[in-house]
């Protein structure tokens, strides 16, 4: 493969980013918003192409005689030096994973291109908005191409800022100022981790590179000489450590709290970022390290238990929440997890790798229905300007485009046949009874809760009451911008299932070939079903039956609402102890002895400089005495200590 | 004798071929029709300085070993030579002015002259050349000083200047008396490195090696040689004060070195490292006590510059790899101070003033002669990425790559007087940017020339910084000469 179409790939969001940036200002929003799209759809076009080749032309680069599709460095060059060993590569890997990856960027991005023309079109700033959008897909891409962990940690980092910039897009709001900030904060803290993971671990094992790290674990093995720290051996710190980057980035408990309140940012970024893509990014560092962590049981343990209570917390909060995108934003934390707990208990030996394919798997199906369902709640919220489902009900017969799509993104993430969620869920479901049936049954359970919250919200939404505020404002579906991506997504959610995904991304890059199995896609079909007639028993129409049952358990709702007190945790320990008790102390010492070093340092100064002021009295004969002394001084000094 | 030998002085020759091209077109052009002048030798001075970067060093020793012709030499000279181009251009206005026009040619002429002198300085291997050069680089700019033959703190200055120049010759010729008593009779400097290796510690010597460093020192104004510096600075035309400021230290530092490291650097560690020590120290120290308190941005400049001077020095404690870092801290003052001085210039020429309180407010009439003078207070300071920063960074690891404790207690000191000089440098740009008040200079547009200086001032300050081209230039030019050795 040339290396145009990946330069390319690179360039042109890159190239957006400045011209949008630099220039943006001058431009009419107009102009702004057609380049933004055109570009995106030329980016669109080379990301399907470079896939397209990469999965269909049997070309030996991409796959081998066996049938093994090949890891291909397009291309990998040097960019910093620092000493022999600490070499940055800034490069470009294709193989399954990574074409994969640049399908769903690219469509979503593009999608979100789009559907921001009419979301965001009377926002002041919409030339900086298309900017920042150009910048998270360059980064984004950035990411998933890269060809060794060190150009991943700084494409990682770039994207935590184009987050920022996009969460905190409406800056004067407090609240999506406090957002982005502790948005960036939290995942900036993991990625603290993460950095100390790739130090331990190049530390040990001299090269950055994904292909020399994967390909050969033994040798990754060897090289850490058996060493280990606090009980556990250096690489399961490395990986685990590794892995906190990825928590932060994917929400995973404790560091979850960002997510939620991330979704103060515009709705299209929240479907980009927030749902399809970036979040997904820890999903996607443990995929490309995967061999290593299969050298470790105890990280993917580590995984698995993480990824497991995450997706159960998740869900139960997403219950009781009343903001549409709070509701969606638990929603993705829960199926994030769920793609983690995939890939922990994936083995080589439990139906060659079943686990990671499909994770991955889900990965695509869960990118193109929660893009759906955020683009979707966009438009709700477009109509009705509340994100607050008291504020919606009864919308069916206003909004007809958005209830058929939202419709379809509930079915496909609750995993009803033949929506794409149904598939890879049950592959999952699979992968996880094949390791151990406690794991498979909490999961089947979470996808049950995941089928109840988001039924609850369609009913919420679209049935149970009309809103008596309609008759003042009549709500309407949303502009064809916004429009024709609901439904390619749509579409897209309804056939991806049929994707035969196993011969595409699987953990040794051979073909899978996939098979239902019918014990796992019957129970998980009659659970999501149940908690689908649950959810309608309850919500379809107006009645006191949720108020009767939020009565009942008032404290459990109370807590669920407030997300268990995560929030409050973290400020209690932020606040309390490390600001409280902690910073006080320190603030004192720099206050009292830092400072006042230095202000005695800068009047000293002063004062000598007062005190010596008679030396130049600007008359030569006193020039010439000193003169004369000095050099006298210097050799007498000098005369004295050495004879 | 073999006038051949002439040949390996091409530096030399070219300057003072250029002096007697001035000089004769000078003197045999009519009155009122000079205006040609200026830019005739500042576009053969152009073409003199590219001719001496090109020209190969010979590596060439000659007349018995009196002169050298080797490639740090030449760096040097170079590096000197861009900083005489830049001063011509700010100088140009100045040059065009009433009181001057008939006397323009004698200022080219006298720079020439002493520019001449700073290439034997440089070039010398013998105390003979070498104060030939000191005389011819020191005598010509008393009368430069006292240019302005209207102004009276001119006449003073130069007053000033020429005795305690002469005095400081004294000093250096009795220390130089000395070194001749010593050496058996010889002021070869290969004659004076042997005797200095195989002699003893002597008084004569200590008494010697001080006389040499006050004699030398004044033209570096060292403290506590430095006295006059202030007043010759402030009384002298501006331009005048840039040339002083930085060709004439520059040229001084690169002998100083010279006599020092190679001639003297057999006792470098028992006689003169601590008098350099001590000197350095005072010299870093006192300038910035005094930069801190002035009023008048010359003076303010003078002070800048005498702590400067000790900062440059610091490339005589570490060897050759300390000359390397010490000629490249010379090219990165002279943009840097030259960029300050191309806007004090300017500002002075239209406007008359020259007080750092008339700078107050400067941004709004004037953004690009204010971003100048930020640019290069910040770069005079030490802040990154400017060029500053870095022939800060690579003097000071020069000077700690001895691993000597005593060295790092030097450059610690060194560093916290940086501290000290962020204060005032960010003093002047704190009146340009952020005190409050209407502008006190009104808005005027520099000419062409200035222009021209200016922007190769900035890009000095900002490129040479980050691309190491003239660093590695010096490094290969000493390397080369005389080898890296710690």
């Amino acid at each position: 493969m040339g290396i145009t179409l990946p330069i390319l790939i690179l360039a042109i969001p890159f190239t957006m980013f400045l011209v949008l940036g630099i220039g943006g200002v001058k431009m009419p929003r107009k102009v702004a918003g057609v380049i933004g799209i055109l570009a995106n759809a030329t980016l669109l076009a080379i990301c399907y192409t470079v896939a397209f080749r990469y999965f269909f032309s049997g070309d030996p680069q991409f796959i081998n005689a066996e049938g093994v599709r090949q890891q291909l460095q397009v291309f990998d060059v040097t960019w910093l030096a620092f000493t022999e060993r600490l070499v940055v590569n800034i490069g470009f890997l294709l193989d399954p994973i990574c074409a994969m990856m640049l399908v769903v960027i690219s469509t979503i991005s593009f999608m979100v291109h789009l559907y921001s023309w009419g979301y965001m079109e009377h926002e002041p700033g919409f030339q900086r908005y298309y900017a920042f959008l150009a910048l998270f897909t360059f980064s984004m891409l950035g990411l998933v191409v890269a060809t060794n962990i060190f150009q991943m940690y700084i494409f990682w980092e770039l994207v935590g800022v184009s987050s920022f910039l996009l969460i905190g897009f409406f800056y004067k709001l407090p609240s999506a100022v406090s957002a982005s900030k502790k948005a960036f904060i939290v995942t900036r803290f993991a990625d603290l981790g993460m950095l100390l993971g790739i130090l331990v671990l190049t530390f040990y094992f001299p090269s950055f590179n994904f292909i020399d790290l994967t390909s050969n674990t033994g040798s990754v093995v060897a090289s850490m000489g058996g060493a280990s720290f606090l009980g556990a051996s250096v690489l399961t710190w490395a990986l685990v450590l590794i892995f906190t980057g990825g928590m932060g980035k994917s929400a995973m408990m404790p560091l979850h709290i960002w997510l939620p309140d991330a979704m103060e940012g515009p709705t299209p970024v929240s479907a980009l970022i927030h749902a399809a893509t970036m979040v997904v990014a820890g999903v996607y560092l443990v995929a490309r390290m995967f061999p290593l962590y299969l050298c470790e049981e105890s990280a993917l343990q580590f995984i698995t238990w993480v990824g497991a209570i995450t997706a159960f917390y998740a869900a139960v909060v997403a219950c009781c929440q009343i903001d549409i995108k709070r509701i969606l934003a638990f929603s993705t934390i829960s199926q994030i997890a769920f793609m983690m707990v995939s890939l922990g208990v994936a083995r080589p030996d439990l139906h060659e790798g079943l686990g990671y394919m499909a994770s991955m798997f889900h990965l695509f199906t869960h990118a193109m229905f929660k893009a759906l369902l955020f683009l979707g709640a966009g438009a709700l919220i477009h109509a009705v300007h509340s994100n607050n489902y008291t504020a919606m009900g009864g919308l069916r017969k206003y909004m007809p485009i958005t209830h058929w799509t939202f419709l379809i993104g509930c079915l496909a993430i609750a995993g009803i046949w033949p929506f794409s969620g149904f598939f890879s869920k049950d592959e999952m479901l699979s992968a996880m009874f094949s390791l151990s049936p406690f794991w498979g049954y909490w999961m089947t359970m979470v996808a049950g809760l995941t089928a109840f919250y988001m039924f609850r919200m369609y009913f919420l939404v679209f049935w149970w009451e009309e809103n008596p505020h309609y008759k003042d404002h009549k709500p309407h579906d949303a502009p064809w911008q916004m429009s024709v991506p609901l439904i390619i997504l749509a579409l897209v959610s309804c056939v991806a299932g049929f994707i035969p995904f196993g011969h595409f991304v699987t953990w040794n890059r051979e073909a899978y070939n996939i098979h239902i199995n019918p014990q796992v896609a019957a129970t998980s079909l009659s659970v999501a079903i149940i908690a689908i007639a649950f959810a309608a028993w309850l919500y379809l129409k107006k009645n006191d039956k949720p108020a009767m049952m939020r009565q009942a358990l008032p404290a459990l709702w109370q807590a669920a609402h407030r997300r268990f007190y995560w929030d409050e945790i973290y400020l209690f320990i932020t606040r309390k102890i490390i600001f409280g008790g902690i910073c006080k102390g320190i603030a004192w010492f720099d206050r009292h002895v830092i400072d006042a070093t230095m202000d005695a340092f800068a009047s000293v100064t002063q004062y000598v400089s007062v005190k010596i002021k008679g030396m130049q009295s600007g008359s030569v004969q006193t020039y010439v005495i000193w003169y004369f002394l000095g050099a006298l001084v210097l050799a007498a000094i000098t005369w004295l200590c050495i004879i | 004798m073999d006038y051949s030998q002439f040949g390996a002085m091409l530096p030399e020759l070219i300057i003072l071929g250029l002096f007697f091209v001035v000089f004769l077109a000078d003197t045999f052009s009519k009155e009122g029709e000079k205006k040609w002048l200026t830019p005739f030798t500042t576009i053969l001075f152009l073409l003199s300085t590219v001719a001496i970067w090109l020209i190969p060093a010979s590596g060439e020793t000659i007349f018995g070993g009196m002169y050298v012709d080797d490639t740090a030499c030449k760096a040097m000279k170079a590096i000197l030579n861009i900083g005489v181009f830049i001063v011509f251009l700010q100088a140009a206005e100045w040059t065009e002015s009433d009181e001057m026009i008939v006397r323009k040619g004698e200022f080219y002429e006298l720079i020439l002259v002493t520019l001449f002198g700073m290439y034997l300085m440089i070039s010398a291997r013998h105390f003979l050349i070498f104060i030939i050069g000191l005389e011819s680089a020191s005598l010509p700019l008393a009368a430069l000083v006292a240019f302005n033959k209207k102004h009276y703190e001119s006449h003073e200055a130069a007053i000033k200047y020429i005795l305690t120049a002469v005095f400081s010759s004294a000093i250096l010729m009795a220390g130089l008396s000395y070194i001749y008593a010593l050496s058996g009779g010889s002021l070869y400097f290969a004659d004076i490195a042997k005797a200095v290796t195989e002699g003893t510690r002597s008084g004569l010597l200590i008494v010697g090696l001080a006389f040499l460093i006050a004699g030398i020192g004044f033209k570096l104004s060292l403290v506590p040689f430095h006295l006059w510096t202030a007043d010759v600075y402030q009384g002298a035309p501006t331009a005048v004060t840039s040339y002083l400021s930085v060709v004439s230290k520059g040229a001084a530092a690169y002998a100083f070195f010279i006599i020092f490291v190679q001639v003297f650097g057999a006792v470098f560690s028992d006689l003169w490292e601590w008098m350099m020590y001590a000197v350095i120290i005072l010299t870093i120290t006192v300038g910035n006590l005094f930069a801190m308190r002035q009023k008048n941005m010359k003076r303010f400049m003078a002070f800048s510059s005498i702590s400067q001077a000790g900062y440059i020095m610091l490339g005589v404690m570490a060897g050759n790899l300390g000359l390397a870092s010490m000629m490249f801290y010379i090219f990165v003052y002279i943009v840097s101070n030259l960029g300050a001085f191309a806007v004090i210039a300017a500002i002075e020429s239209k406007t008359g003033k020259v007080g750092m309180d008339d700078y107050d407010g400067l941004h709004k009439t004037n953004p690009w002669l204010s971003f100048v003078m930020t640019l290069a207070m910040f770069s005079l300071a030490g802040i990154p990425p400017f060029a500053g920063f870095f022939s800060k960074i690579l003097i000071f690891t020069s000077v700690t790559a001895s691993n000597s404790m005593a060295l790092y207690m030097l450059v610690l000191v060194a560093l916290i007087n940086t501290i000290i000089s962020l204060y005032y440098y960010l003093l002047v740009v704190k009146a340009i940017w952020i005190k409050p008040g209407e502008a006190k200079i009104e808005r005027f547009d520099s000419t062409r020339c200035e222009r021209v200086g200016l922007v190769i001032c900035v890009l000095g300050i900002v490129f040479f910084g980050l691309v190491p081209y003239i660093y590695d230039y010096c490094y290969e030019a000493v390397k080369t000469a005389y080898g890296i050795l710690i």
